[in-house]
């Protein structure tokens, strides 16, 4: 299943956000989208994912989804979205509840994604006695129990401290290494954008518009070896250069708003 | 690489280093654990000492031993049940009535426009009326019997909810609600498994409040006309001059109003544990 972002514009009120953004996400694939603060990357996101209808153009998809997908477009968010007062395991079977599964089948489902996120130990706890990096793999775990297609992530790292980020990030390496899912990960990371991605959309300043797309060219596979790390350093270089200036000015605007 | 400086290679220095000053004492927000009840003890040891040494004229102040044997007397005779049982019917049934009406209007502000709107009119017309001024139209339209008082305190009761609910209702994150819709969960089961236990804080914290307004309007509405009541009672007690009568009303109140707040406090640590 494909993820077509066709001619989005956005405004909120008389502010131009999203600029007639158009990319293709095709089945399996991993893109990033990077660019400065404030310049629509999360809107672009709910817009993708169904929560934000855009002022012009639209979200489309493409083929149909794995059979067995019970959510096809799923989103990780940022703050998590924990129900407070639900345990883990109850976190992760809260969006299987309204599905005409069986109880067994859900437990079956709930089961496999704490054990791909390594929450099995605990499913009885509730969200304020984790930390952050266990809460965010929460959110993981429940977006991989309804089989996504397509996982749309938030800035899912932004919330956590530096070595939680690594661990994760090393986490989505894993998940996202067999190309069954495909990902639209939203970043001001380009470290992130780099290691995960396969293509890079690079926005603009507000209104977001696409400056450039940038494929990586190592395959995710081979990006942990010394010499790709070298590319991808040169390559987040050559991105940083093109947002840098309007980085600049993006900062310089929410100071003075 | 770090610069490690072993203790015997520290730069020579003969003064003597001084140590650097505690300050920061003070200013947390704790309590000592029996400070209060010994404060307590120690206030009714004085006031029943100056009553017994007769500094204090019993019958404006009676002491607390005659406060005592005033409600000891009650509750042999029976007349404190009596009073008691008929003040809590009205509270009990009233505050249900109140509150059952009151979640019902204040999910339907929190979950609907058109019920916003106009729900959220008629609350800010009607909320700063002190509901016991109506009791006598009350009377009016429904005799002179339990109804009027038990409206009365139901009103009392049904917008100090409603509009806890509602803020409850609006205080539920929105980012718990956009994932709920991420993943394509009704509408009902957002209501059920998101929006409700998101507000039943509120709800929670609401009921301490109109635990107490319904007190307040049960003896306000006894005191205006009812042969039976706590709020009778102490306006008999009162009129006849029985000031330790009087008193041991307003005790009973208070316990009452003790206990409730325990009753809830232990819903909030049941139903609550997960804050």
């Amino acid at each position: 299943m494909d993820l077509i972002a066709s001619h989005i514009s956005h405004r909120f009120g008389d502010l131009a956000v999203l600029d007639d953004v158009s990319f293709t996400l095709s089945a399996g694939e991993v893109v990033a989208i990077v660019g400065p603060s404030g310049c629509g990357k999360s809107t672009l996101l709910s817009i993708l994912g169904g929560l934000l209808q855009p002022t012009s153009g639209a979200a489309e998809l493409r083929g149909a989804p794995p059979a067995d997908s019970l959510n096809p477009l799923t989103f990780v968010f940022q703050d998590f979205a924990l129900l407070p007062w639900a345990t883990v395991e109850e976190n992760v079977e809260f969006p299987l509840l309204h599905t005409q599964l069986s109880a067994a089948q859900r437990r079956a489902l709930v089961d496999d994604a704490l054990q791909r996120t390594g929450l099995t130990d605990f499913r009885k706890a509730y969200p304020k006695q984790l930390s952050g990096g266990m809460r965010q793999r929460v959110g993981i775990s429940r977006a991989l129990a309804v089989k996504p297609a397509i996982l749309l992530m938030d800035e899912p790292l932004s919330a956590l401290d530096s070595q939680t980020r690594e661990l994760l990030m090393e986490d989505f390496v894993r998940l996202l290494a067999d190309g069954g899912m495909g990902a639209v990960y939203v970043t001001h990371n380009l470290e992130e954008a780099a290691r995960l991605a396969d293509r890079i959309v690079v926005l603009s300043r507000r209104p977001g518009r696409i400056r450039e797309v940038v494929t990586v060219p190592i395959t995710r596979a081979s990006r942990g070896e010394t010499a790709a790390r070298e590319k991808l350093l040169a390559l987040q270089n050559q991105i940083w250069s093109l947002i840098r200036n309007e980085a600049i000015d993006a900062e310089r605007e929410v100071q003075h708003a | 690489m770090l610069d490690r400086v072993p203790a015997a290679d520290m730069p020579a220095n003969d003064e003597a280093p001084r140590r650097v000053r505690f300050r920061g004492a003070g200013f947390v927000p704790a309590s000592s654990r029996f400070g209060g009840w010994i404060a307590l003890a120690l206030v009714i040891a004085i006031w029943q000492a100056a009553g017994s040494a007769g500094f204090v004229n019993q019958l404006f102040l009676p002491s607390p031993s005659a406060i005592v044997r005033a409600i000891y007397e009650l509750a042999v005779s029976g007349a404190l049940w009596q009073h008691v049982s008929a003040s809590l019917l009205r509270i009990g049934v009233g505050w249900l009535l109140g509150t059952a009406a009151g979640v019902a209007v204040g999910f339907a502000i929190g979950l609907s426009r058109l019920a916003r709107s106009v729900g959220i009119t008629f609350i800010s017309a009607l909320f700063p009326i002190p509901k016991i001024a109506l009791l006598p139209l009350l009377i009016l339209w429904l005799g002179i019997g339990e109804e009027p008082k038990i409206a009365t305190i139901a009103l009392g009761v049904f917008f100090s909810t409603a509009i806890s609910v509602y803020s409850g209702v609006d205080a539920v994150p929105r980012n718990l609600i956009r994932m709920a819709q991420s993943f394509n969960v009704p509408f009902a089961t957002i209501v059920r498994k998101v929006i409700w236990p998101g507000a039943l804080p509120a709800i929670l914290a609401g009921f301490r409040i109109t635990a107490s307004v319904a007190l307040l309007l049960v003896v306000s509405a006894e005191m205006i006309g009812a042969q039976y009541g706590i709020g009778a009672f102490v306006l008999q007690a009162g009129n006849l001059m029985q000031t330790d009568q009087l008193l041991a009303g307003v005790v009973i109140l208070s316990v009452f109003g003790l206990v409730v707040g325990k009753v809830i406090g232990w819903l909030e640590t049941r139903l609550l544990h997960w804050r």
